[in-house]
């Protein structure tokens, strides 16, 4: 395959007067699943959202597929096969769970509709169970699992994923790494994933990086980042 | 227990603080008596003055007539009224009242599902039976609904909270007047018209509040509903400024009119039947019900398209539907357009109906009625704006002239006094009726959501039934 699917050079953002992003260079192969870690207020949620152009990058320049991505508006982005579960989850909380859905095919054509969805079934049964019940009323996991589900209803390449383990106990959170993990062998699916979960997330990640007030610090396979004494000390500490 | 409790004992606290301690001792400890006594006191506070006295004019300037009678009438009511609500809670547990709220839900679900068809062949069916006042009535009714439809798109389907729809109902009205009178137009040819000309204020409005939300947008549509209303007073020229434009054009039925000339290109003539007013009233009956089953109608399939389910999922996350790939703006000004489209309709139908426009029909309390429709109805529910109409602008109507006829027909010997003149307190009805429906019915009267696709068998989710979990 040749070169990545995405990859940011030099990509800064503001919020105001507040820089958030100070230059990140960033790459992610077809077919990889890479994890950006970093403590609270690093700015991961921020780099996922200036992809998706909201807010733009001000300096650098965010490449997708081969094609110049920095400037155009987010519903546009969305459209090119990207897709985000954006922190928190955000699932719509009095729609049902078959609606959430309908609402993350919105960008793709419903002839692939029903396959589509019976593929987010086998990965979470769980959704299929509850179909006809309020998002807002699902838990926490489940609602996470329908953020998850909801995203990859537009069928993308690319899948986005802010700290789906937000909030979920141990077990669930396998069972979401599980998913993923599955997603991306069977599918080839790239993955960019934020994660608190440091360890189990460089575990389930080829590669990883590591960001620090903006900018990245750290760059490496998930191996090798887990086994650096700075990372141990800073994000595994106490941990697993 | 009594109400004596309440009065001071004279001797062991005689200070007013102490009077009141005791009183709010026993109102807290839960004495219904005391409770409705206090509220009384405070019912004869504010009544003392705003029934307890009339102005009347005087051969020099006004003069005051007491009216005891009136407002010992008044206070008793509240007495009772407070004693009856207390004395029905206390039957009562939370936990029933809970239960039994839950069973109204689901009653009111039901019941839509029947009562529904059942309503619309009533309306189909009205003037075969009812006189001309109910016909009237009916109209006005229906305005309502209609405009309460075209509301509930951009209030409870996106959630703009517009507070100055009246201004589109106001260009429907004055697209028609003035293409009638100035260029002749009929009314079909200006509906879809006024119809497109409110879409495009619409969208003119949407830009700028395109980034607001909630009370900041509450305000900006406020103010410009002020500024189609002013515009319209003051550009004379073309509005007839504050006297406005009469001589507006009847509507015809494929070319007939509605007059006694009795011609052939009448109604009245080409059927060769007797020439009667109500023949118009009729016609401009069905063509309301016609306009609003229009735009219920098309609010219905809205809901069920993507457009429709990406108003409501903009309603509970705008950065969730940007992530979606979702064009916010967009979405938002078809809002607004197709919204101000319906208002526009009604607003042609306004201005054929009562012949005459003037800015005075479109002030902020239009707006505030309509949207209180939507509201009180349930926001999102078509059959809770059918609901909340017929009991607001029906009920109200209803009771209005009950009231007059009681007051004026001397049944009540001097308890006649004690009846309002329901002219005057149509707005405080109104604004009670509103309160009470708020406060027994937090979220409108029909508050369940239909979901927009469904599984099999469509099933209502009522609002009670689940307390939203949101992370
Ligand atoms: N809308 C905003 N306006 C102003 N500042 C913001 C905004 N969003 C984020 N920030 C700031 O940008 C910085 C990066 O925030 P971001 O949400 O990207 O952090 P994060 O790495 O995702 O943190 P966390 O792990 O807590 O989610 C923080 O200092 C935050 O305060
Ligand atoms: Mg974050």
């Amino acid at each position: 395959m040749s070169g990545p699917l995405l990859k940011l050079s030099g990509v800064t953002a503001f919020y105001g007067a507040i820089q958030a992003l100070k230059g990140v260079d960033l790459e992610v192969a077809p077919g990889e699943i890479v994890t950006l870690i970093g403590a609270n207020g690093a700015g991961k949620s921020t780099l996922m959202m200036t992809i998706c152009g909201s807010p733009h990058a001000r300096h650098g320049q965010i490449l997708y597929d081969g094609r110049d991505i920095t400037a155009l508006p987010t519903h546009e982005i969305m459209h090119m096969g990207l897709a985000q579960s954006p922190e928190g989850r955000r699932i719509f909380g009095r729609m049902t769970v078959h609606e959430n859905l309908l609402m993350g095919a919105q960008v793709v054509a419903m002839r692939n509709y029903a396959a589509t969805r019976d593929m987010v079934f086998t990965l979470f049964p769980r959704l299929k169970e509850r179909l006809t019940q309020r998002g807002g009323t699902l838990s926490g996991g489940e609602q996470q699992m329908l953020a998850i589900g909801r995203a990859l209803m537009s069928q993308p390449r690319l899948l986005l994923l802010d700290e789906p383990s937000l909030g979920l106990a141990p077990l669930v959170v396998r069972q979401i790494f599980g998913a993923i993990r599955q997603l991306n062998r069977d599918t080839g699916l790239t993955v960019l994933l934020v994660e608190q979960n440091a360890f189990q997330a460089l575990r389930l990640a080829h590669r990883g990086y590591v960001l620090v007030n903006g900018a990245v610090t750290m760059a490496g396979s998930g191996a090798e980042l887990l086994a650096r004494p700075e990372i141990r000390a800073a994000y595994l500490e106490g941990g697993h | 227990m009594s109400a004596t409790n309440v009065a001071p004992t004279g001797t062991d606290d005689p200070g007013s603080r102490q009077l009141l301690r005791r009183i709010s001792k026993s109102v807290a400890g839960g004495n219904p008596f005391a409770d409705a006594a206090l509220s009384a006191l405070v019912a004869f506070g504010l009544f003392a003055a705003l029934i307890g006295l009339r102005t009347d004019s005087g051969p020099v300037g006004l003069v005051l007539t007491p009216r005891p009678w009136a407002l010992a009438g008044w206070v008793g009511a509240v007495f009772l009224v407070r004693l009856l609500v207390l004395l029905w809670r206390q039957r009562t547990r939370p936990a029933q009242a809970y239960a039994e709220n839950r069973r109204l839900a689901e009653g009111l679900a039901h019941l839509s599902r029947l009562l529904a068809p059942a309503l619309l062949l009533l309306a189909l069916a009205l003037p075969s039976f009812a006189d001309r006042s109910y016909l009237d009535l009916g109209v006005l009714v229906l305005t309502y609904v209609m405009l309460g439809w075209g509301l509930n798109v951009v209030v409870g389907l996106a959630g703009l909270l517009d507070l100055g729809y009246v201004a589109f109902y106001a260009v429907g009205a004055y697209t028609y007047a003035i293409f009638s009178t100035q260029f002749g137009l009929g009314f079909w040819t200006c509906l879809p018209l006024a119809g497109a000309l409110a879409a495009l204020w619409g969208v003119m409005l949407g830009f700028p509040v395109l980034r607001l939300r909630g009370d900041y947008l509450a305000i900006v549509t406020l103010a410009f509903g002020e500024i189609i209303r002013i515009l319209l007073i003051n550009w004379a020229s073309l509005t007839g400024g504050p006297n406005g434009i009469s001589g507006i054009p009847r509507p015809t039925l494929f070319g007939l009119r509605f007059d006694a000339s009795g011609g052939p290109d009448t109604f009245a003539g080409y059927f060769g039947l007797e020439y009667s007013p109500t023949q118009r009233a009729v016609f401009l009956y069905y063509v309301i019900l016609a306009l609003a089953l229009l735009t219920n109608w098309f609010t219905l399939r809205l809901r069920r398209v993507a457009l429709g389910r990406a108003w409501e999922a903009l309603r509970e996350d705008e950065i969730a539907c940007r992530s979606l790939g979702i064009n916010v703006t967009a979405t938002k000004l078809t809002a607004f357009a197709i919204g101000a489209t319906f208002g526009g309709f009604a607003g042609a139908f306004f201005a054929t109906r009562a012949a005459f426009v003037s800015p005075e029909s479109f002030t902020f309390i239009e707006s505030a009625i309509v949207l209180a429709v939507v509201v009180l109805g349930g926001l999102g529910s078509q059959f809770g704006v059918v609901l909340s109409a017929l009991v607001m602008i029906g009920g109200l109507e209803m009771l209005r002239n009950a009231l007059s006829e009681l007051a004026s027909g001397g049944y009540l010997g001097p308890l006649g006094a004690l009846v309002p003149d329901p002219g005057q307190y149509r707005m405080l009805i109104f604004g009670l009726a509103l309160v009470v429906v708020m406060v027994l019915r937090p979220r409108g009267l029909v508050s369940g959501r239909t979901p927009s696709v469904a599984l099999g068998r469509r099933r209502e989710i009522s609002a009670e039934l689940v307390a939203e979990g949101r992370g």
